[in-house]
């Protein structure tokens, strides 16, 4: 059976993991690479690298990065951030992304989506949907750059659109949830998922391993990513996949 | 022992060749098609659509190389698109023609409740026995992502099955040609395990 999927975010910034990681065994805990190998140790099933820096110049430096991971672990990683153009993807995926996540720039121009899956394949293209619930609570509005620009765009349509240009995968964050510890926002979550047939991660507000366990079942979420809970060891991969096994959620061991 | 990873413009090479290190073993990326004629193990890889890599194959003149490698039965592993080019016909954007090694269609997964791709970490129900499968229990969990599968008509080479709404092949095998729908060198121990193997065929 196919399994749910756990995967940890890590936030890098020039070139260094952020969020104050407390790895305590590792001699660089701000190292992605040395990071990256723990969750592999760990049972990570996939590992998603979001590059948080703002100047292009430091590009070359998360390259390095990617080709270094990929050279250490053996399982997918998803790289996004400042994602604009087919040549970006290209040059990422030859670093070794198994997949690459396109945010802002699929607003602008979504045509960058058809013809980046086009070219590498859909199952290399994620769709990353950053959403905030409206004022008036009906729907999801999308948000770009990093949650601070409105888009008017609603975020299940969105979705579904960037499903028939050629997305594989939608990687969907709550902004009202992201950084709280309170839960992901399942009704959003829920949403996209009965509205898409490609995977959905859910992401956004992780606290607890409950909070994992509703993300796939009340939110029917085909993966669920988390940052803060395993960068912070409040809980291992390990711990959280026993937990949902125990749950009788399908995931590998 | 010349390990040969045929290179022709698709997909993650250097993660197949980093999983064959892990193992222990040495290999050569390449796409000239007298480096693959030399090869002892061959090796195509490949993410993407089918008529792009049957294209590029021709374009690079490596059909043949990788034909008679097969036919000189020298070890040889498809993984992925590497699978179904070994089949008589893909039919993403249309018709087109295979290798033709194993009769059978390369089919999409049914438009149904199933998320298409599929992607992600599925187990494996062993068919035959396969010196490739040593140490490889039945339910092994291997990293899957594609939309399209290989349909064999001969149940005979079916190595293994995997479930996904139902059961479809997920690697084949018919003498020292053996192909993998999902990717050992994304799959962790159990990956590094089946490289191994077949390094060691």
């Amino acid at each position: 059976m196919l399994a749910k999927r756990i995967i940890p975010c890590l936030d890098v910034k020039g070139g260094r993991v952020v969020k104050g990681v407390a790895f305590v065994d590792l001699k660089d805990a701000g190292d992605p690479v040395e990071v990256a190998k723990v969750y592999e140790a760990q049972g990570a099933d996939e590992l998603c690298f979001l590059d948080i820096t703002a100047s292009s110049d430091e590009r070359e430096i998360l390259l390095d990065i990617v080709r270094h991971t990929a050279d250490e672990v053996s399982m997918p990683v998803t790289v996004g951030g400042g994602v604009r153009t087919v040549e970006d993807v290209q040059i990422l995926l030859s670093a070794g992304a198994d997949k690459v996540s396109i945010n802002t720039a699929a607003v602008n121009r979504p045509e960058f989506v058809r013809d980046a899956s086009r070219q590498f394949g859909s199952s290399t293209i994620v769709v990353a949907i950053d959403a905030k619930r409206s004022p008036d609570q009906a729907h999801w509005e999308v948000y770009t750059h990093g949650g601070r620009n409105a888009t008017g765009l609603d975020a299940v349509e969105w979705a579904a659109k960037m499903e028939a240009y050629g997305a594989g995968e939608i990687l969907l964050t709550s902004m009202d949830q992201d950084g709280k510890t309170t839960g992901y926002d399942l009704e959003l979550t829920r949403a996209v998922c009965e509205h898409v047939r490609i995977p959905v991660i859910a992401s956004g507000g992780v606290g607890t391993l409950e909070h994992l366990y509703e993300g796939v079942t009340t939110g029917k979420a085909d993966a669920v990513l988390a940052a803060s809970i395993f960068h912070y060891q409040t809980y291992s991969i390990q711990e959280a996949k026993h937990y949902l096994a125990k749950r009788g959620i399908p995931v590998r061991l | 022992m010349n390990i040969v990873i045929v290179d022709y413009g698709s997909g993650n090479l250097r993660s197949v060749q980093r999983g064959f290190e892990r193992a222990g073993f040495s290999s050569t990326i390449t796409r000239d098609p007298n480096v693959v004629a030399e090869a002892t193990h061959l090796v195509v890889p490949g993410v993407g659509a089918f008529a792009d890599c049957m294209d590029n194959l021709e374009k690079l003149q490596l059909l043949s190389p990788i034909r008679e490698s097969i036919q000189a039965e020298k070890p040889y592993l498809g993984i992925c698109l590497g699978l179904q080019i070994l089949f008589t016909e893909g039919t993403e954007f249309g018709s087109k023609p295979g290798l033709g090694i194993l009769p059978g269609q390369v089919v999409r997964f049914p438009k149904n409740d199933l998320k298409v791709p599929h992607m992600g970490w599925n187990q494996i129900q062993i068919k035959k026995e396969h010196p490739l499968l040593k140490g490889i229990p039945d339910d092994s969990y291997f990293y899957f992502v594609h939309s399209y599968y290989g349909a064999p008509k001969d149940p005979a080479c079916v190595m293994t099955t995997t479930d996904y709404g139902e059961p479809f092949v997920s690697s084949v095998s018919k003498g020292r040609l053996f192909a993998c729908q999902f990717h050992p060198e994304k799959s962790q121990h159990m990956g590094r395990q089946l490289l191994e193997n077949f390094a060691r065929l």
